[in-house]
């Protein structure tokens, strides 16, 4: 077990290095930040001037190797339109985005599992092709659309909700979240929901997936000849069985909720990570989009090594060696 | 990350407005406002950025003021007067306080100088107004500035820098986006700023000038324009900018809102490569063969101008929301000239003057443009293209995102130069000088000299430049003006540029608030007023 986390974790600092390499040569070839950086009213020699305070006069080989040793340090770079540590920066959005994801996760689970699993058991009912065929809908459905209509119906039409915006926050725990208030709560609910409703079809899926595989297998059929409530079944027997590839999935898409609620964050105006990076693409803040990358990357190589180890907790027959499952 | 191009805007109000939900009541005390993007920072002198700016002018004051239409008013500075070629005096209002309680004196201007011009990291410094300026204390209330030769713009730089207490002389960017050093003399005070969800300010009592109505603003960035109308039919804000142009109509014809237009000094612009050297790519004639740009012939820019037709662009990729255009200005503002008019669509002129050049067979243009950048860019320039194709140019779009564009168009082309035979680009005057478009566009480009920096087509008069040098360099202010103008309708009727047309800025607001408005698409929130 020892042996597999230290190689996994040898293994995450060479993707690190390589994604490093890339993303740091791929977004040098794009435009030039001095021309979305310096006014066109100054005077020429302010653009010579931000280009060597921001070390962009360096050939591209020498700006990697001082982003390198940097980051070994722990120094991602200055932002160049917020002149801060970029990493700072990312850590300060940081909050409100893990809690958009991290509701919009919970409501996944708590709907899309015993929906999934409803589906499952009765998979000819009229229930069920209604659930298969809303799960479809939430797959297909774009993010920008949902979340326009959903601010129509419940905060124009109805005046239930808020538009946008983040509300105010409570610190609980050491933790400072909307979800501790109200008006938090009013103000995070369309987000979270817009941002799971693919979730919530995906889990609806795979559970009812594992659901009607597991349902054929033999040791069901014999937990039925012994008589047991078909309670008793779901919970002793069928939900330890199809969790795994669940929980396996859930941890991915929780990066990928991080990674990719930017759309989200745009329409609802969360003032979380995904908005700072769009703009940081749009106007070349360099520091920004290469350090967020990393930090995604980091992340997916945390959940996944997370996985596995729960992976073999839960499933007494996985044994984890050299990093092959 | 195309949310931007996908607007089911329509629905929203039209939705709307079939319930005629109507909108809530706020306090007339709180005002909130939803704006498109937030500062960078809250250092007036960190960046100069047109959102820092304008909300720098809300804390702080600048010796000279900007209207609306960049005309200047008095600020901490009652008047100002060039006393001999080389120097300006300005004289100081008494009795003003920082928001800290300091008093304002000319050591403070002093102060804001020496910071303003030095800070750390600035992305886009203030330097650019401040280098080559002596700044020297008369009295406590009387400041002169000098130049090394004579130029009459020194009011006009001195409206750009916001004026700090001298206690913060040495203070960080930090110190102020934490609110330890952000002590202005402006209308509001800083309270509060969560990057990227609000900022909150708060009357300041003491204000020398007009008090404002409201006793705190609360500013919240919503970058999308479908979710600020939204959030205004909603009655979660009072007042919003930049309304989604597919909202417009709908939102103008509600009860209960009313809708602010103004053109504004927003220019489109097409320029044309129009030297023989180098031969670009992008112009080749029928068998794909690279040829010297036609756009060296005059006949041909004026052929091109005549055939698009600007009416159309504002009436129907617009939405009305662009006023046609002939020169830099629009009317009423700065350096507008009342010999120029935007040409009107003459296609038969335009096909006689491209025979008489020579070039009645056509040829094949390839055209540049950013997406994304301006409103409704990558439309306009499509609709040009299917103009110049119906005058016999064989004209094809290319898009790109901004941060692309601008460096291709700038130095993309070998040896650095500018790549484009033909591209569209946006314009609007920052600075409330006149001379500042004809500086940085028709001038022959002199790097050094800081002339011509965005003359990308190799436009050059030297009638033009001498007009535009000698203006620069008078300190009569009339004389200059006419200068200009006279230099503006020389290089407009040479088609140096192709004016497209100017964008209409609109902010939109719950019934009860006005909003003063003028050319200037950025919000000045010390202009919304409650309705007496």
């Amino acid at each position: 077990m020892l042996g597999f986390v230290i190689r996994r974790l040898l293994q995450s600092v060479v993707v690190l290095f390589i994604m490093s390499l890339i993303v740091f040569s791929m977004i040098n070839l794009v435009g030039d930040p001095v021309d979305m950086l310096v006014n066109p009213e100054s005077l020429p020699d302010e653009i010579e001037r931000v280009r060597r305070d921001f070390g962009l006069d360096q050939p591209v080989h020498i700006q990697y190797w001082k982003f390198l040793t940097g980051a070994l340090s722990g120094d991602l770079g200055n932002s160049f339109i917020f002149g801060r540590p970029a990493l700072s920066l990312i850590a300060e959005r940081f909050p409100a985005t893990i809690e958009l994801a991290t509701c919009a996760l919970f409501i996944a689970v708590i709907v899309g599992l015993p929906l999934g699993i409803y589906a499952g058991l009765n998979p000819n009912g009229l229930g069920a092709r209604m659930i298969m065929g809303g799960s479809v809908l939430g797959i297909s459905i774009p993010t920008f659309w949902l979340g326009l209509m959903m601010i129509i119906v419940f905060s124009v039409l109805l005046g239930w909700l808020p538009v946008a915006g983040r509300g105010d926050t409570a610190v609980f725990l050491g933790i400072e979240s909307s979800i501790f208030t109200v008006d938090g709560l009013r103000h995070i609910i369309m987000p979270a929901i817009n941002l799971s409703l693919f979730k919530i079809s995906m889990v609806i899926r795979l559970t009812r997936a594992g659901v009607e595989e597991v349902m054929a297998l033999d040791f069901i059929k014999f937990a039925r000849a012994r008589g047991l409530s078909s309670q008793r079944i779901i919970r002793s027997h069928l939900l330890p069985n199809i969790l795994i590839p669940i929980i396996t999935v859930l941890a991915i898409e929780f990066g990928t909720l991080i990674a990719f609620a930017t759309v989200t964050e745009s329409i609802f105006a969360w003032p979380g990570v995904g908005k700072l990076v769009i703009d940081a693409i749009v106007n070349l803040d360099r520091p920004i989009v290469v350090a967020y990358l990393l930090f995604v990357v980091t992340l997916f190589l945390v959940l996944n090594l997370i996985v596995d180890i729960l992976y073999a907790a839960l499933d007494p027959r996985v044994r984890l060696q050299g990093g092959r499952e | 990350m195309k949310i931007t191009k996908l607007k089911p805007a329509i629905l929203v109000t039209a939705l709307a407005s079939s319930l005629g939900f109507l909108v809530g009541t706020a306090s007339a005390d709180n005002l909130t406002v939803a704006l498109a993007a937030e500062p960078t920072s809250m250092d007036p002198h960190y960046q100069n950025l047109t959102i820092n700016n304008s909300f720098a002018t809300q804390v702080y004051s600048a010796l000279v003021l900007q209207d609306v239409n960049q005309n200047l008013i008095p600020g901490l500075a009652i008047s100002w007067k060039p006393v001999d070629d080389n120097t300006w005096e300005f004289k100081l209002r008494s009795g003003v306080k920082f928001h800290n309680g300091a008093a304002f004196s000319a050591e403070d201007v002093v102060a804001t100088m020496q910071r303003a011009a030095n800070v750390p990291n600035s992305p886009s410094s203030f330097g650019t107004f401040i280098k080559g300026k002596t700044f020297e204390v008369i009295d406590d209330l009387t400041i002169q500035v000098s130049t090394e030769k004579p130029y009459p713009f020194t009011p006009n730089d001195m409206s750009r820098i916001s004026i700090i207490d001298s206690a913060f002389v040495d203070a960080t960017t930090e110190d102020f986006n934490t609110g330890v050093a952000s002590f202005g003399t402006g209308p509001f005070t800083l309270t509060k700023w969560l990057p990227g969800d609000l900022l909150e300010i708060k009357r300041n009592d003491s204000y020398w000038g007009t008090k404002v109505e409201w006793d705190n603003i609360i500013i919240r960035p919503i970058s999308d324009g479908t979710t600020r109308t939204a959030a205004l039919i909603a009655g979660d804000v009072d007042f919003i900018e930049r309304v989604a142009p597919a909202d417009l109509p709908n939102l103008a014809s509600r009860s209960g809102i009313t809708v602010f237009k103004s053109v504004s000094n927003r220019l489109l612009y097409l320029t044309l490569h129009m030297t023989d050297d180098p031969i670009k790519p992008y112009v080749t004639d029928s068998n794909d063969n690279p040829i010297t740009s036609p756009f060296k012939d005059i006949r041909m820019r004026k052929a091109v101008s005549l055939a698009i037709n600007r009416q159309a662009i504002a009436d129907r990729v617009m939405d009305g929301l662009s006023a046609p255009a002939g020169q830099f200005s629009p009317k009423g503002y700065i350096g507008y000239s009342d010999n120029l008019k935007p040409d009107s669509y003459d296609l038969d002129r335009a096909k006689e003057l491209m025979a008489e050049a020579g070039y009645a067979d056509g040829f094949k243009l390839t055209m540049h443009g950013p997406a994304g950048r301006y409103s409704n860019d990558t439309r306009i320039l499509e609709a040009i293209a299917q103009m110049l194709s119906r005058l016999g140019i064989d004209t094809s779009v290319e898009t790109m995102p901004a941060s692309v564009f601008f460096k291709r168009f700038a130095r993309g082309g070998p040896d650095k130069k500018p790549e484009f035979t033909a591209a569209m680009s946006g314009y609007a005057n920052g600075s409330g000088e006149p001379s500042h478009p004809l500086r940085i566009f028709i001038h022959t480009k002199q790097k050094e000299r800081g002339y011509g920096p965005g003359n990308r087509n190799g436009y050059s008069n030297a009638e033009v430049d001498k007009l535009i040098e000698d203006g620069r360099a008078s300190m009569d202010i009339a004389m200059g003006e006419a200068a200009f103008i006279k230099a503006t309708d020389i290089a407009m009727k040479e088609y140096a540029l192709l004016p497209i047309h100017h964008e209409v800025a609109t902010w939109a607001a719950r019934d009860g608030i006005i909003y003063e408005h003028g050319a200037l698409d950025s919000t000045f929130l010390h202009y919304i007023r409650a309705q007496k």
